[in-house]
């Protein structure tokens, strides 16, 4: 403890819960060396039903010693398995060269296809691990969750017995909760964003043109905020410390990044962790369907269990934190809620009960896949009336309830209450909400990216729905398509143009052109396919643009950066630049809703403690000090800008009487020249 | 014209962007000698918290003073030569203008107290203020604050922050008196001391004493006691900062730069805003010299326009004002004396829990509201100074009292318990009429759809 004070006083008890939780994290990580894992031959061809590559398999296991090494690490044992693949492979084709292909086929029909190593390799792993993790699941679960959240509410319980009030003491003095400066930001931005490019490379069968049409429009991003927006040579508000000294942040940050990492693209390497759940995720599915087998985990279960748990543990403290912010309680409670049921439980139930995996409160396009053919298949084949009702309570969701709620009480309702990003970043990424970035610059970025995003994923899903509608002959073909799709952007268009062209609200011209030019260039897309036809919609692949939406956009920013970096770029990092329902709630909110941020007339001191605790990076303090509504499409809602002002400047608050004048500057504190007041 | 501002804070700057806002050509440069930047004072607390960094107090960005011409100079002005129109600044260098702008600010008083130039006194108005605290808080165990206003509250904070404890030593029998009414007044010496900090009524400092190598080891109080510490913080008020300005010919200082309600000094072309201004004539109701933010701020606007040769008169409206006393959020709006005034009722309704308050004033003749005081409790600045400026009757305001809420939706709201206490008092039958939220308040100050069509700033 160093003698300038600059930390929170802990009793005992929150000692004991950081050292229980400290070694929970320590054995979480150390687990996955734990297992060893032995192949079979019957696990190893179990997954093929062409006896050819069964023997193939098994002699090549055989003659690599595959099913005789007991293998010490998931790294070994990867290897292994790859060089026995590849050897297997050429066992067949060595067969097909010697025997001739079978009668009638092609040599891609009957070979030992290489993606086969890619999609059984988990399976494998996990089946072939044996020791301690394996052997004892319920005692590692204990050892780390349990633990872990036993730590957490050993150290959050007791922070309730001090008096109600802001918690902010000491923020910028921890180095996990201070920060890193720009520099020091900018090349871990940087890094992440290359090494996912690189990947990407990979993960696309090394075709480079995705992740170089990536690079070319991050490229004129970079080139519209710097140059023609004027940002470069502009001092930014470098707002870190000067030295690097938030390593605990930056700590933690790499932690969730390689989390990430080993999620969504090397969940071989993790099977111990699915191990450890996977008896829970039996026992729901067995006591569900009443069934006496299956229900096995997979990562996704892991991913949901510890999501699920964490945002709870983390919502006590959030409670904790705010408990004389009624809204702030009751909002907590409502994502620890939705997240609870909504995500975890219902879905479980759902597929227990054979139905398909559905997160009622998930909405396109955040929900990017709800329109991919596998997921409307599963909506359409299933028995009932379930699957159709899934589908249109989806589509409802899309057209009526995100615009009608969003006028009603602004994007609050879905971002900060219901949202499972939203809620992991109102628990979890509490303690980091004051690093997001609020220069100019930010904002600018901001802007172009989310709104990319958006524009990406509605291209992306047009292109999907065209590709899975018949041409011809059905009520909806793929020429309805085009024409209710060009309609629904045509009425955005002219709602949005025509009260800007009666100046019922301020816009730059910038944005205005570029928003026009989008919609105008879409409509003329769908006018082109309508007269002309075409066998895809934009893309040359649909398959190859959904992998890489998926890769660039689902995994990549929404969980690697959108995650890994609370601790250096703030909670919403995902939710303020890439989420394209964010991107449309915003506008519908920015244009055309009832909801605004209020000021309290004269009072505001400038001091920056709304700007400082917006997770969104609005500098709400420009807005306060100039006694002017805020009116902004990121604004989540979150309601902290208005808990911890000292002046009591800032509500949030819904009506429409204003509609039109939400956004101008008429309630300004300004002098006239015969007399001072407060304009109204 | 090259108009010169003297000091970066929140009157200069106002003035310096409203110089810009009215006029494109005018020459423009700010100096200041504390930052580079315009920061906001009443954050310096939370940079010693860890609420915010320094850069958090900023308001502007680097690029905004280029983007509006607006030249910023650190240095330190040490003489003002009014009939060459010259500034003199430490380090020999100097400076011409056409007008000067002076908006120097405040300094925390010293009333002549033995030992009071030692190592480890301190106040808290100016950045440099903070950093020495900064510097010196390791080698803290106790410290002293003298004096119970907003700024010595918020130093005792400051330090209980840093696990440090504290003594706030008050010449009142309650906490800030001579401002609040009396059961605000004890409410918030009940907050204090809930909070662990020992709050020491009627006390008062009379010898700060050196340790022996030259640092202050002790006080002793004028009951005679003695208190160990390593920090004495001076929060007995600010006084304008003129000492630099004393020897300027022409320019009248009393306490502070005399101006006339134009802002002008007895310089033509000089004059004073913010802190550092005393009013030849006070308004009624109010200080001659008020060292408060907004009043800051409205006067760097009003004296733009006559910088410029718009005549404009300075009218701070109706007064208002807040705080926050560790956790206690406080607002008053319109007239709420600390001791009354003959002839004011006084409606007080507190919750039970102690820290939460209304009092509405309002003439025991006539029924007029005059003003509100409010503790842990939110209230709409334009409600209420629409009710306090028009004079309405005590009763209606009560039925509509729920316009005036601003607490965070779900709250629980306390009209109806305020209005209950009013017909206790007075044995009437008011009830409570509309509902809070902003639809009825647009309707009641006819904004939007409900008002004439608003003109743009």
């Amino acid at each position: 403890m160093s003698n300038d004070r600059k930390y929170t006083k802990k009793t005992i008890l929150q000692y004991v819960g950081l050292g229980l939780f400290a070694l929970s994290l320590l054995i979480f990580t150390l687990m996955l060396g734990l297992d060893n894992y032995r192949f079979t031959p019957e696990q190893l061809t179990a997954p093929f039903d062409d006896e050819l590559h069964q023997t193939a398999l098994r002699e090549a296991g055989e003659a690599s010693g595959l099913f005789s090494e007991n293998y010490g690490t998931t790294f070994a044992a990867t290897d292994a398995l790859a060089a026995t693949f590849k050897d297997a492979q050429a066992r067949v084709d060595a067969h097909y060269e010697a025997n001739g292909l079978p009668a009638g086929k092609q040599k891609w029909e009957v070979e030992l296809p290489g993606w086969q190593l890619d999609s059984q390799r988990t399976g494998w792993i996990k089946n072939a691990a044996n020791g301690p993790v394996s052997g004892s699941p319920w005692l590692f679960f204990f050892l780390t969750l349990g633990l872990g959240a036993l730590g957490g509410l050993l150290y959050i319980i007791p922070k309730f017995r001090a008096s109600p009030g802001i918690k902010h003491d000491h923020i910028y003095h921890s180095s996990l909760t201070r920060g890193l400066n720009l520099s020091w930001r900018s090349v871990a931005l940087g890094a992440a964003i290359i090494g996912i490019l690189l990947y990407g490379f990979y993960y696309m069968g090394q075709k480079m043109f995705w992740p170089a049409v990536t690079a070319v429009i991050a490229l004129i991003i970079i080139g519209m905020v710097m140059i023609v927006q004027k940002s470069l040579g502009r001092e930014a508000r470098d707002a870190g410390p000067e030295t690097y000294s938030g390593y605990l942040g930056l700590l933690a940050g790499t932690y969730f990044i390689f989390f990430y990492i080993l999620l969504y693209w090397a969940s071989h390497h993790i099977v111990a962790w699915v191990a450890m759940v996977s008896p829970l995720s039996e026992g729901i599915y067995r006591f569900v369907s009443g069934k006496d087998s299956g229900g096995e985990a997979s990562q996704w279960f892991l991913y949901g269990l510890m999501y699920t748990t964490i945002m709870i543990v983390m919502g006590v403290r959030m409670i904790s934190k705010y408990r004389h912010n009624k809204y702030q309680v009751i909002r907590t409670l409502s994502v620890m809620f939705f997240q609870l049921s909504f995500a975890f439980m219902i879905p479980e139930i759902l597929v227990a009960l054979n139905k398909p995996w559905y997160d009622f409160k998930n909405i396109w396009p955040l929900d990017y896949d709800f329109f991919h053919s596998w997921s409307i298949d599963g909506f359409l084949d299933n028995p009932g009336q379930l699957g159709m009702f899934m589908l249109f309570w989806g589509i409802l969701l899309i057209i009526v309830g995100v615009p009608l709620m969003v006028h009603l009480v602004g994007k609050r309702w879905y971002c900060s209450w219901v949202c499972g990003c939203g809620g992991l970043a109102e628990t979890m990424g509490d303690p980091w909400r004051q690093l997001s970035d609020k220069s100019l610059r930010a904002w600018k970025y901001e802007r172009f990216i989310i709104h990319g995003v958006l524009v990406f994923a509605t291209l992306m899903t047009a292109a999907t729905i065209y590709s899975f509608l018949p041409e011809r002959d059905y009520w909806f073909d793929r020429s309805t398509f085009l024409i209710v799709f060009s309609l629904l952007i045509g009425i955005a268009m002219a709602v949005v143009f025509s009260s800007w062209w009666k100046e019922r609200f301020e816009a730059g011209r910038l944005g205005m052109i570029l928003a026009g030019a989008t919609g105008v260039s879409i409509i003329g897309l769908n006018l082109y396919y309508l007269s002309f036809g075409g066998d895809s919609y934009l893309f040359s692949s649909t398959g190859d643009t959904q992998k890489w939406y998926g890769f660039l956009i689902g995994a990549g920013f929404a969980g690697v950066v959108g995650t890994g970096f609370y601790p250096l770029m703030g909670n919403r990092v995902w939710c303020r630049f890439g989420c394209p329902l964010a991107a449309y709630l915003g506008l519908v909110q920015r244009f055309q809703s009832r909801f605004r941020i209020t000021t309290n007339g004269g009072q505001c001191i400038s001091c920056g403690n709304c700007s400082t605790y917006c997770e969104m990076g609005i500098d709400v303090r420009a807005y306060a000090q100039r006694g002017q509504d805020i009116v902004r499409s990121s604004c989540v809602g979150c309601g902290v800008c208005s808990a911890v002002c000292p002046r009591g400047v800032l509500r949030l608050e819904n009506a429409s009487g204003d509609i039109g004048q939400r956004t101008q500057a008429i309630r300004t504190i300004h002098v006239t020249e015969d007399d001072i007041s407060i304009m109204m | 014209m090259h108009v010169a501002i003297i000091g970066n804070g929140i009157a200069g700057i106002t003035a310096a962007r409203w110089l810009r806002k009215l006029d494109d050509d005018v020459r423009i440069t700010v100096i200041s000698a504390e930052t580079d930047y315009f920061f906001s004072r009443t954050a310096l607390m939370y940079i010693y918290m860890g609420h915010m960094r320094f850069v958090d107090t900023q308001p502007y960005e680097p690029f905004f003073w280029e983007k509006n011409r607006i030249d910023l100079k650190k240095a330190f002005v040490e003489r003002v030569d009014p009939a060459n129109n010259r500034l003199y600044f430490s380090g020999g260098e100097e400076m011409g203008y056409d007008k000067l702008i002076i908006g120097c600010g405040s300094k925390y008083n010293k009333f002549g107290w033995p030992g009071q130039e030692l190592e480890g006194v301190g106040g808290m108005v100016s950045y440099q203020d903070l950093q020495y605290l900064e510097e010196r808080t390791p080698d803290i165990r106790q410290a002293v604050v003298v004096g119970g206003g907003l700024i010595g509250i918020e130093l005792a904070e400051m330090l209980h922050s840093r696990h440090i404890p504290v003594k706030l030593l008050i010449r009142e029998q309650s906490y800030w008196s001579n401002a609040l009414p009396p059961e605000e007044s004890r409410m918030v010496s009940r907050h204090i001391k809930n909070h662990g900090i020992d709050l020491r009524e009627e006390t008062e400092l009379d010898i700060i004493e050196d340790n022996g190598s030259g640092a202050v080891g002790s006080i002793i109080t004028k009951s005679r006691e003695k208190i160990e510490c390593q920090f004495v913080g001076l929060t007995a008020g600010v006084s304008p900062n003129v000492d630099f300005l004393k020897e300027t010919e022409g320019l009248k200082i009393d306490r502070g730069i005399v101006v006339n309600e134009h802002l002008q000094t007895t310089v033509d072309n000089i004059y004073a805003i913010g802190d550092c201004a005393q009013l030849l004539e006070a308004k009624p109701g109010r200080r001659n010299i008020e060292a408060i933010w907004y009043t800051g701020r409205m006067m760097g606007e009003t004296v733009a326009y006559n910088v410029l040769g718009k005549s404009v008169s300075y009218d701070p409206g109706i007064w208002f004002n807040s705080a926050k006393f560790l956790d206690i959020e406080y607002q008053v709006y319109g007239e709420v004396p600390a001791k009354g005034r003959e002839g004011l009722a006084s409606l007080y309704w507190e919750h039970a829990d102690g820290d939460k308050a209304v009092r509405i004033n309002y003439e025991a003749n006539g029924g007029q509201v005059r003003g509100f005081n409010l503790m842990g409790i939110r209230y709409r600045h334009e409600v209420c100074e629409k009710w306090i400026k028009e004079g309405t009757d005590i009763e209606a305001v009560l039925r509509d009292l729920a316009l005036a809420n601003f607490d965070p939706e779900f709250y629980d709201c306390y009209e109806k318990e305020v209005v209950a206490e009013y017909n206790r008092q007075t044995g009437s039958q008011v009830q409570l009429k509309s509902k809070r939220g902003l639809e009825p308040v647009l309707k009641f100050l006819g904004l939007g759809k409900y008002g004439r069509k608003t003109a743009k700033a």
